[in-house]
């Protein structure tokens, strides 16, 4: 696939609720391409759509109107080149199955012969550092190490396109530091391409090559900003450069318009 | 040693009570000659001369346990086979629901001459019954399981297409087990109410057939040592019951403990 080619494309998604007191619009019209290969950030204000829009690309829920197109074929049921980690860790893995059970299941869906499934599964679960929990049950271990196994379960599916729904909302900010980087990691060893929602501006920044600014509701893409920092991200130093405070400053700026509802739709 | 001092405990505390009761039994029916209430040693006698002859176990006991089986396993496997399919199907639901709430809400035992019209008196008879009336805690509570899945993990089944025979296997099974293992403790108990109910009409052979019999020829030792047989049934049958809800339900204690600590 040439470097230009967009892998996911949004295109004018709507969505509309039907709610006891009337149509409520949550996503006015969405369009934004992801490129193979990048990490981009979704960031918006609180109550903006994220979550609806997420699962409208992950094809658990059908748009108003607008298409999703991934990979050339538009979503309409959850695609197999995509995996999903949520934010709800512990509600997300299967409580009766195994470390290496829950990474595995989607493996065995896929209809993945046992031998390659297992070299897979003990990959991904070596990659987020968990390798000693294979046979634990999720809930004996602690919520970052839950949303580790969640991750681990994603990596194993070889994933075009990894989605992350404010996965680390959760955890607490010491464990939240690990999980970025984390993310980045394997985003960079496995050159997946990431989308990850958050509701953290900071985190956005870090994280992301590129930063996709939410309006608040009735939601259009308000701003597409690149993050021009070094590849190399460092908890410490990155978060301590000028660029950065600039970026985030500029990030919670559009925010706080968001919320004020000041903001226009960008012309295309 | 402190391990089995400590079950030697239990032993105690689960026996205590039973032989507190038979104690008090023997003295209050020391020296009486009333009928009607033997002795705990008469009793005793007539449980191993009559239940446990082989003739009675193998006309009487064995059959009634084999169809006490047989009718739970198959109120069992119809109540998870239906449950299922309508806790995940909301339009059959809503079709249904009402309904089953209206056959649950019929004491089985009205139904016994009614089966004996339709089916006729043999065993088929006797395990219409028994499944009549243990399906439903099985079936609602299967529905109920099913249908309070965490929409988070249906989600994640979805977008994994994790689905079919592996979904089923793998997660709506799972998810609705502690429901599931709710109801068939009930269905377990209901189900041996009525293996011996089954047994008291139109019946030539069986635990509830014999314990009429003996009432009505005034063997009251016999009798109430058919009773003690079927107390006995039910706490073993509760045993293994434990047994197989620990293994099958062990994350599920397992993390609710956690989520308490």
């Amino acid at each position: 696939m040439p470097e230009n080619t967009p892998l996911l494309s949004v295109r004018d998604l709507s969505k509309t609720y039907q709610a006891a007191s009337g149509p409520v619009e949550a996503i006015g019209s969405i369009t934004f391409d992801v490129r193979p290969g990048e990490l981009v950030c979704i960031v918006g204000p609180s109550g903006c759509g994220k979550t609806t829009l997420l699962k409208c690309l992950a094809g658990l829920l059908a748009p108003t109107s607008g298409s999703v197109t991934l990979d050339g074929a538009e979503v309409r049921e959850p695609p197999k080149k995509m995996a999903l980690v949520f934010q709800e860790y512990g509600r997300s893995l299967y409580p009766w199955l195994t470390v290496r059970d829950n990474v595995a299941l989607p493996l065995k869906a896929r209809g993945v012969p046992k031998a390659e499934r297992q070299a897979l599964v003990e990959r991904a679960v070596e990659e987020v550092g968990l390798g000693h929990a294979m046979t634990t049950y999720p809930w004996q271990l602690s919520g970052g190490m839950q949303q580790r196994v969640a991750i681990a379960r994603a990596v194993a599916y070889q994933p075009e396109i990894l989605v992350m729904d404010e996965p680390f909302a959760a955890v607490d900010a010491q464990t939240r530091a690990d999980l970025e980087d984390l993310v980045r990691r394997v985003w960079k060893d496995l050159g997946v391409t990431v989308l990850f929602v958050t509701h953290d501006i900071d985190e956005s920044v870090y994280l992301g090559e590129r930063v996709l600014v939410l309006s608040s509701s009735p939601t259009f893409v308000q701003e597409d900003l690149t993050v021009d920092l070094p590849a190399e991200r460092d908890q410490l130093t990155t978060r301590a450069l000028p660029r950065f405070t600039e970026l985030r400053t500029h990030v919670y700026e559009q925010i706080q318009r968001a919320k004020r509802g000041e903001a226009v739709a960008a012309t295309p | 040693m402190s391990t089995v001092r400590r079950s030697l405990t239990s032993v105690g505390y689960a026996a205590g009570l039973p032989v507190l009761l038979v104690l008090a039994w023997a003295l209050a029916t020391r020296g009486t000659a009333n009928l009607y209430y033997p002795a705990p040693s008469r009793v005793l006698d007539a449980f191993v001369s009559t239940w446990l002859a082989p003739a009675t176990l193998t006309r009487d006991v064995l059959p009634s346990l084999g169809r006490f089986g047989i009718g739970v396993l198959l109120a069992i496997t119809i109540g998870v086979v239906a449950g299922t399919a309508i806790g995940a199907t909301p339009w059959l639901r809503a079709l249904l629901e009402p309904m089953l709430e209206f056959f649950r809400a019929i004491p089985p035992v009205v139904l016994v001459p009614v089966l004996m019209l339709l089916l006729g008196i043999d065993d088929t008879m006797r395990l219409a019954v028994i499944v009549s009336g243990s399906v439903w805690p099985v079936l609602l509570n299967t529905i109920e399981g099913v249908r309070g899945t965490d929409p988070v993990l249906t989600d994640t089944s979805r977008s994994y297409r994790v689905r079919g025979a592996l979904a089923y296997r793998y997660v709506v099974l799972p998810a609705a087990s502690p429901q599931i293992m709710a109801g068939v403790r009930l269905c377990l108990s209901i189900g041996l109410i009525l293996m011996v109910i089954s047994e008291m009409f139109a019946a030539s052979a069986g635990l509830g057939y014999q314990i009429v019999y003996f009432q009505r020829q005034y063997m009251i030792p016999e009798m109430w040592a058919g009773i003690l047989l079927l107390g006995l049934i039910g706490v073993a049958v509760a045993a293994v019951f434990q047994l197989v809800e620990r293994r099958v339900l062990h994350w599920y204690h397992g993390s609710r403990e956690v989520a308490r600590a």
